[in-house]
C-alpha cells in the first residue's frame, strides 16, 4: 500500500488550520469553525486507530516509512512508526478532539485562533512522534513551542506572560545543545537518519558528550528536577485545553525521546548515567511529591505530581529492563490521560466558581454527584490504584526497577505511597467536608459536553487497567528490540571497537 | 577591446542616472515619475543580469573587475531587494515629503558603487565603489532634512564612516606596500610570506569592512542612524550594504588573503561572537522599532561571519544563504512598519504595537511570522539560515563558536517574544489605516510567504548558491 498514511496524519491538521484561516466568520459563525476542527481531529483520530489496526506488531522494524529528499544530500523527510510511537499518535489523536469539545466553555474570545493553534500544534505533536530523522524530529519538537506560546500568552491567566516567556526560553534554552548535537552526528557518521545511525552505531567516544546534550533537551521538557520549575506556572497559567495538551502530550516528547534517541543512538553513555538518571528521578518523584502536598492551587498540585510521575517514567526508561521500559510507555499513556483527565475536572468546577484555590471548595458531593464519581476515578488513576491504567504502569517501572537496584526501587514505592497521600487528600478537601462556601452551593452538575469528554478519558482508564493486552502487545516487540540494542556484549564490543 | 558585454549592467544603470538627473530638472513636478522610472530601470537591470551566463567567469579592465558566478548572484539578490525596497516605500517617501527626485536617482548611484563593490578584484576598484556608495548614503541618510535627528544620523555616518574609510585606505596601501600589487590575484601570488606590515594591513582592512557591516565593535553608528533617518532608508541600510559588504568581506578573505587564513581567522570569530552577543543583549532594552532592528541587524551579521571564518567553501555558501534569508525576513519587518500609520503619520515605537492582532490579525500574523523567523525558531526559514551556518561551523570542529552563537540565540529570543507579546498579549490601542498601497502589499505578501513556505523546498536556493564557486 503506498498512500502516505503518516504523512496524511501529520498534514490533516493543517489544513484544517488553514481552512479555518481562510473561511471568514462572523462572530455568529464561531460554531461552525468549531465543528470543522472536531471534524478534522476526530477523521484524523479514526485514521490513526486504522493505522493501529493494520499495523503488523510482530515485526521490528519500522512500518509505513516514506522517504522524500528534502534538503538535497543532507536531510530526507522521512518517517515511519514502530510499536512505541503509534501508541504515542494514537494518545495524540485521541486527545486532541477532546480539547475541541472543551473549547467551548474555557475559550471567550478569539476562538477561532485558539482552534488554528490547537490543530497546528496536533500537526507538530505527530510529527515529532514518527519523524525517523534526527533533523526533522528537532524541527517538529522546536515548532511545537510557537502554537503553546501563543495558547498560554494569549488564552492564559494573570501571570500568563511570565509563564509563557518561562516556558518558551527554557525549552529553547535546552534544545539549541541538542541541536549542536545532531549536526555533530551527522559529521561524525554522515547521516542523520535513525534507523541507519541504529545500524552503524556512534563511535563510544564521542557518546557521552552527545548524550549529555539530548539529554539537556528532554530533561527540562520531561520535566526533570531541577529544572522542572517551568511546568507549574505554565500549567496555571495555560487555559484547561492548553493544560491538557500539555501535559498528556508535549510532556511525553521528552520521554518517548529518551526511549528512541538516548536509548537508541548512545547505549554506551546511557549505561554510564545510568546513576544520574536515577538520582534525579528519586529526587523528582520524593521532592515534588512532598512539594505537591503543600499546594493550595489545584493545577499546581497536578503539575507537581506530574513532575513525580514523569520520574517513575525516566526511572523505568533508564533500567533498561524488558519491563522497566515498557511500564514507563505504559505510564506515559496512562498519564496522558490521566493528567488530561484531572485538568479537565479542574477545569469544570474553575468555570463555575472562577477559582482553583483548594480551600473555596469542599462538599462537592452533595452537589455535584456525577462530577464527585468521575474525579473519583481519575484520582484513583493517578495514585495508581489495582485496576486503572496508572496501577500497570508504575508495577512494571517498580518491577524493573527492583531487577536492577532494590534500593532504588524501595525508595521509588515510596513516592508512589506519598502520590496516594497528597490525591486522596486533594479529592478530600474539595468533594468531601462541610458546604460552607455560598457561592458552592450555587454550582450546578456536569453539562452534557462534560459528561461526554469525561467519561470517553474514564473508558480507556479502566479498560487498559483490566486488560492492557492491546497495549502491551503493540509495544513488546519493539522494547525487547531496544533491549536488545543495549544488550552488554553488543556495547562492550562498541566500546572495544575505537 | 574589453568584452563591454558583461559590464551593460552597470553601464545601463550609469546611463540612467544621468538621464534621470536631467530628465528630473528638466519637467516640473515630476518627482513620482522619476521615482517610477528608478523602479523600472531597476527591473531592465536585473532582467540584463538574469540574462549573463550562469557560469560565467571572466575579468575585465587588466583583470580588475570580476564578473563571475558569485558577482552574479550578489547582483541579482541587490537589485531584487533594491526593487522591493522602492515598491515598498514609495507611499512613505511622499507623505514623509521627503519625496524629490534627488532621493531614487541616490539610491541608485548606490547600488552602482556596490555593483562595483561586489565585482571589484582590485583595492582601487574596490575603494572607488565603496565612496560612490557611501556618498549617496550620508545624504540619504539625512534626506528629510528638517528633522534633527535625520540630520544627526547623517552627519554621524559621515564623520565615523570617513574615519573607517581612512582607516580602510591605510590598510590598502599597506598592502600594496608590502605586495606591490592592488590586484586581488597579485596580492595571493606576492605575499607568501607573512610579514608584520600585510597583517596591519589586513587588520585596517578588516576593521573598515566591519565597520561597513556594523560588526561589533564598529557598530556604534547603526542604531542612531537606523533610528534617525526616514525608515525607506532604514530599510535599505538594513538591506542593501550588508549583500555588498559581505561579498568584498568574501572577496578579500578567500581571494588576496587565503593563504593567510591563521591571521584573520581569530579576528573574524571574535567579531562574529562580539556581534551575536552583544546585539541580542542590547536589543532587550529597546523602545525604538528602528533601534531594536539594528541592533538585531547586528546580531545577525555576527552569524554571516561566524560562515565566512570557517575558512571553507561551505562556509562562505552558508553565510551567502543566510543573507539571503536575512534580507527576505528583513523585508517582511520593514513592511509591516511601513503599515503603522494613521492620519498620515507613521508609528515606530514598540508600544504602538499594543494589541495590534485583534485590529489588524493578518498584519499582526505578518509580524508574529518574521519576528519568530528572525528569531531562528523552526520551521520558518530564520532556522534554515542559522542551521546551515551551524551545520558549516560544527564541520570545523569550532564548538565553541557554535554554542556561543547558539545561546545567543535564546538571549534574542526573549526580545523577539517581546514584541510579539506586545502584539498578542497586550490591550488593544486605535487602529492604524488599513489601506495600502499595491507595493508595499506584495512585498508583504511574498516575503512572507518565502518565510512560510522555505521549510517546503529548502534545496532550491541552497542548490542555486551551491553553483557558485569563490576562487
Amino acid at each position: 500500500m503506498n498512500f502516505p498514511i503518516l504523512s496524511s496524519l501529520i498534514l490533516l491538521p493543517t489544513i484544517g488550520a488553514l481552512f479555518i484561516f481562510f473561511v471568514r466568520s462572523s462572530n455568529s459563525q464561531y460554531q461552525s469553525s468549531k465543528y470543522v476542527a472536531l471534524f478534522i481531529t476526530l477523521a484524523n483520530f479514526f485514521l490513526s486507530l486504522y493505522l493501529w489496526i493494520v499495523f503488523d506488531k510482530s515485526i521490528v522494524d519500522f512500518q509505513f516509512v516514506e522517504e522524500r529528499e528534502w534538503i538535497s544530500g543532507f536531510v530526507n523527510y522521512k518517517v515511519g512508526v514502530d510499536g512505541i510511537s503509534i501508541l504515542f499518535i494514537l494518545l495524540t489523536t485521541f486527545i486532541t478532539p477532546i480539547c475541541v469539545i472543551t473549547v467551548n466553555a474555557t475559550i471567550k474570545n478569539r476562538l477561532k485562533d485558539f482552534l488554528i493553534a490547537i490543530l497546528i500544534l496536533e500537526t507538530f505533536m505527530i510529527g515529532v512522534f514518527c519523524s525517523l530523522d534526527l533533523v526533522v524530529f528537532y524541527l517538529f519538537f522546536e515548532a511545537g513551542l510557537i502554537p503553546m506560546f501563543l495558547i498560554i500568552g494569549i488564552w492564559g491567566g494573570e501571570r500568563r506572560v511570565y509563564s509563557a516567556f518561562k516556558f518558551f526560553l527554557y525549552t529553547l534554552l535546552g534544545s539549541v545543545l541538542m541541536l549542536v548535537a545532531i549536526i555533530s552526528i551527522y559529521w561524525i557518521t554522515g547521516t542523520t537518519d535513525v534507523i541507519k545511525l541504529y545500524e552503524l552505531g556512534i563511535d563510544a567516544k564521542y557518546q557521552n558528550l552527545l548524550w549529555l546534550a539530548f539529554f539537556s533537551s528532554f530533561a527540562v521538557k520531561t520535566p526533570m528536577w531541577p529544572v522542572h520549575t517551568w511546568l507549574p506556572d505554565a500549567h496555571v497559567e495555560a487555559p484547561t485545553a492548553g493544560s491538557v495538551l500539555l501535559a498528556a502530550i508535549l510532556l511525553k516528547m521528552a520521554g518517548y525521546g529518551f526511549i528512541r534517541f538516548s536509548l537508541g543512538l548512545f547505549p554506551v553513555a546511557s549505561l554510564y548515567f545510568v546513576p544520574l538518571v536515577y538520582t534525579l528521578s528519586l529526587i523528582a518523584i520524593i521532592y515534588t511529591s512532598l512539594v505537591a502536598l503543600m499546594q493550595e492551587d489545584m493545577k499546581k498540585l497536578i503539575a507537581y505530581s506530574s513532575v513525580a510521575h514523569m520520574g517513575f517514567v525516566t526511572l523505568g526508561i533508564f533500567t533498561m529492563t524488558q519491563q522497566g521500559i515498557e511500564g514507563s510507555i505504559f505510564q506515559m499513556i496512562s498519564h496522558g490521560l490521566v493528567s488530561a483527565a484531572l485538568f479537565l475536572c479542574v477545569g469544570v468546577v474553575y468555570d463555575r466558581l472562577h477559582t482553583r484555590l483548594i480551600n473555596r471548595y469542599g462538599g462537592l458531593v452533595s452537589i455535584m454527584p456525577k462530577y464527585a464519581i468521575v474525579f473519583m476515578v481519575f484520582t484513583l488513576g493517578a495514585l495508581g490504584l489495582p485496576g486503572t491504567s496508572g496501577f500497570i504502569g508504575e508495577f512494571l517501572v517498580l518491577m524493573g526497577a527492583f531487577k536492577k537496584n532494590i534500593l532504588v526501587a524501595t525508595i521509588a514505592s515510596l513516592g508512589v505511597i506519598l502520590g496516594a497521600a497528597y490525591m486522596l487528600w486533594l479529592y478530600k478537601r474539595i468533594i468531601f467536608g462541610k458546604l460552607i462556601n455560598e457561592d458552592v452551593k450555587k454550582m450546578v452538575d456536569l453539562k452534557s459536553f462534560e459528561i461526554v469528554t469525561l467519561w470517553l478519558l474514564v473508558l480507556p482508564i479502566i479498560f487498559f487497567g483490566f486488560y492492557p493486552e492491546p497495549l502491551i502487545n503493540s509495544i513488546e516487540v519493539s522494547v525487547a528490540n531496544m533491549i536488545d540494542m543495549n544488550d552488554l556484549d553488543k556495547i562492550n564490543k562498541l566500546a572495544l571497537g575505537d | 577591446m574589453e568584452n563591454l558585454q558583461l559590464i551593460i549592467p552597470e553601464l545601463f544603470i550609469s546611463i540612467m542616472i544621468m538621464f534621470l538627473l536631467i530628465f528630473g530638472v528638466f519637467k516640473k513636478n515630476s518627482s513620482q515619475l522619476v521615482y517610477n522610472l528608478t523602479t523600472v530601470s531597476l527591473v531592465a537591470a536585473l532582467t540584463l543580469i538574469i540574462n549573463l551566463d550562469a557560469q560565467i567567469q571572466s575579468s575585465l579592465f587588466n583583470n580588475s573587475y570580476n564578473i563571475d558566478s558569485l558577482a552574479r548572484f550578489m547582483k541579482i539578490l541587490l537589485i531584487l531587494s533594491g526593487i522591493f525596497v522602492m515598491l515598498s516605500s514609495s507611499k512613505y517617501i511622499q507623505i514623509s515629503k521627503i519625496s524629490k527626485i534627488e532621493y531614487p536617482i541616490l539610491i541608485l548611484c548606490s547600488i552602482l558603487g556596490m555593483m562595483v563593490m561586489i565585482s571589484s578584484n582590485d583595492l582601487i576598484v574596490f575603494y572607488m565603489g565603496l565612496e560612490l556608495q557611501s556618498l549617496a548614503l550620508y545624504v540619504l541618510a539625512s534626506f528629510n532634512r528638517d528633522n534633527l535627528l535625520s540630520t544627526e544620523s547623517g552627519l554621524k555616518y559621515f564623520v565615523l564612516s570617513a574615519l573607517s574609510s581612512g582607516l580602510l585606505l591605510y590598510g590598502c596601501s599597506l598592502i600594496y606596500g608590502f605586495s606591490e600589487t592592488t590586484n586581488f590575484n597579485q596580492i595571493m601570488v606576492n605575499t607568501k610570506e607573512i610579514e608584520y606590515g600585510l597583517t596591519f594591513g589586513i587588520v585596517f582592512i578588516l576593521v573598515g569592512l566591519a565597520f561597513k557591516i556594523s560588526a561589533v565593535p564598529f557598530h556604534m553608528w547603526a542604531p542612531d542612524v537606523y533610528q534617525g533617518s526616514p525608515t525607506s532608508v532604514t530599510v535599505f541600510f538594513a538591506l542593501l550594504p550588508k549583500i555588498a559588504a559581505l561579498t568584498v568581506f568574501i572577496r578579500f578573505l578567500y581571494i588576496p588573503f587565503y593563504e593567510l587564513g591563521d591571521q584573520w581567522q581569530m579576528i573574524i570569530i571574535f567579531l562574529s561572537i562580539a556581534s551575536m552577543v552583544f546585539g541580542a543583549v542590547a536589543a532587550i532594552g529597546q523602545k525604538n522599532l528602528k533601534r531594536l532592528i539594528a541592533y538585531s541587524s547586528i546580531s545577525h551579521m555576527g552569524y554571516a561571519l561566524a560562515g565566512l571564518s570557517t575558512g571553507t567553501t561551505q562556509g562562505v555558501q552558508s553565510s551567502i544563504t543566510y543573507i539571503t534569508i536575512y534580507l527576505v525576513m528583513n523585508l517582511a519587518f520593514f513592511s509591516c512598519l511601513f503599515m503603522l500609520k494613521r492620519n498620515d503619520e507613521y508609528y515606530e515605537n514598540i508600544d504602538d504595537l499594543s494589541g495590534l492582532s485583534k485590529n489588524h490579525p493578518l498584519l499582526s500574523l505578518s509580524l508574529l511570522v518574521a519576528l519568530f523567523s528572525l528569531a531562528g525558531i523552526p520551521p520558518l526559514a530564520g532556522f534554515f539560515a542559522k542551521f546551515y551556518i551551524f551545520v558549516a561551523v560544527i564541520n570545523e570542529k569550532m564548538y565553541f563558536l557554535a554554542i556561543v552563537g547558539l545561546l545567543a540565540t535564546v538571549i534574542a529570543a526573549f526580545y523577539y517574544l517581546r514584541i510579539i507579546k506586545i502584539i498578542y498579549f497586550d490591550p488593544e490601542k486605535e487602529k492604524f489605516e488599513s489601506k495600502h498601497n499595491l507595493g508595499l502589499k506584495f512585498t508583504l505578501l511574498a516575503s512572507t510567504f518565502f518565510i512560510l513556505a522555505y521549510f517546503i523546498y529548502p534545496s532550491g536556493i541552497v542548490d542555486i548558491i551551491s553553483q557558485i564557486n569563490i576562487n
